[in-house]
């Protein structure tokens, strides 16, 4: 294994919070390479040397002076829920307008199909054919007629000429 | 946590004195000026005192609370960075701004200890670190967390936390080499860096 592989292991190898598995690995390298060994020492030096850095114990005051700002925060009021957010005000605002928006859709379309008065007057002019409209959509009625003989559905060459007299 | 969120001001009290010493230290080697951690360790617990009723358990709760720290912590350093930005080249150098010097591998410790103190270079070379790796090291080294939480913290994979570690120790290394070659060894295999 080549030594940057083993690098990333080696500061978890030396604090001991490596797994067994990586931990062999890097024992294995460090057998075979002086420079890692040497690094792996320097590290450990390196970790003594920081300990040297004091640690910082906060002021005697500190406590207090936190309760104090803790004090000085604005209470929660019960009728708070109340207030609206700038968010949920915004967004109902917005529903609202879209809903306006969306209700007049609707209107204008069915102003479109209503027809015009124009239009109802050209209508009356085919009355006689708008009222016998289910007679010429629907063919199923013809066969309500009766039934005519052959003879009369053959009619002869005089019968079909139109008698003068409205016999 | 939970004690809190259903109004136990108790719990918050226990929560202050568990959490305050280790927040108050995170954040002072993270900022280098106790005034300034101790000023964001209290606006970490007026955030996690205003968000409890938010509060919901998915994560652990020292995650939840150094994330907030880490977060404050950057700001601030950055904030403190783009002042002294705008601070004009003629004004003085001051103190903290002087480069990291290392000692000579020939000058003795005891000699460069009377002109800059020996903890304060270690501290300024940790401080010296990019965000990511100073926070990582932070809560490796100190706060002794476990490489799944520093992960969530720092919202990366662990793979790469490693990574990021590695190559934090690696600088530091080379950054304190004199005294690493005249420091003693951390006890060979004895576990955690503390």
């Amino acid at each position: 294994m080549k030594c940057e592989d083993v690098s990333r292991e080696l500061i978890a190898y030396l604090d001991r919070r490596a797994n067994s598995a990586d931990r062999a690995v890097v024992e294995e390298h460090l057998k075979d390479c002086a420079a890692c060994r040497s690094r792996a020492e320097d590290f450990r030096k390196l970790w003594s040397l920081l300990d040297e850095v004091p640690a910082h114990e906060p002021s005697f005051g500190f406590d207090a002076r936190l309760r104090q700002r803790i004090a000085s925060e604005p209470r929660p009021r019960w009728f708070a829920w109340l207030v609206p957010q700038p968010r949920l005000a915004f967004t109902m605002a917005l529903l609202v307008a879209l809903s306006v928006w969306m209700s007049r859709l609707p209107q204008e379309n069915v102003a479109s199909t209503v027809p015009s008065e124009e239009e109802q007057f050209q209508m009356i002019d085919h009355l006689g054919v708008l009222e016998n409209f289910d007679l010429l959509s629907k063919s199923d009625v013809l066969s309500e007629l009766p039934a005519r003989a052959p003879q009369e559905q053959a009619p002869s060459q005089d019968e079909s000429q139109p008698k003068g007299d409205g016999g | 946590m939970l004690d809190v969120k259903a109004g136990d001001e108790a719990s918050f009290d226990l929560l202050l004195q568990k959490y305050r010493t280790p927040l108050v230290n995170f954040l002072y080697r993270m900022v280098r000026d106790s005034a300034t951690a101790e000023d964001l360790a209290q606006e970490v617990f007026l955030r996690v005192y205003r968000a409890r009723k938010q509060y919901s358990p998915s994560a652990k709760f020292t995650t939840w609370m150094f994330r907030i720290a880490t977060n404050l912590a950057l700001n601030s350093v950055r904030d403190n960075r783009y002042r002294r930005m705008q601070v004009s080249l003629d004004a003085p150098v001051e103190e903290d701004e002087t480069p990291i010097q290392v000692p000579a591998k020939d000058m003795r410790i005891d000699e460069h200890m009377v002109e800059r103190d020996r903890a304060e270079l270690i501290h300024r070379a940790v401080a010296a670190l990019p965000e990511k790796q100073r926070v990582a090291v932070v809560l490796h080294k100190y706060e002794e967390m476990d490489y799944g939480e520093i992960a969530r913290i720092l919202d990366c994979s662990e793979s790469a936390l490693k990574s990021l570690l590695f190559r934090a120790y690696e600088t530091l290394r080379v950054q304190l080499a004199p005294l690493v070659a005249g420091s003693v060894a951390y006890r060979a295999g004895e576990g955690r860096p503390s």
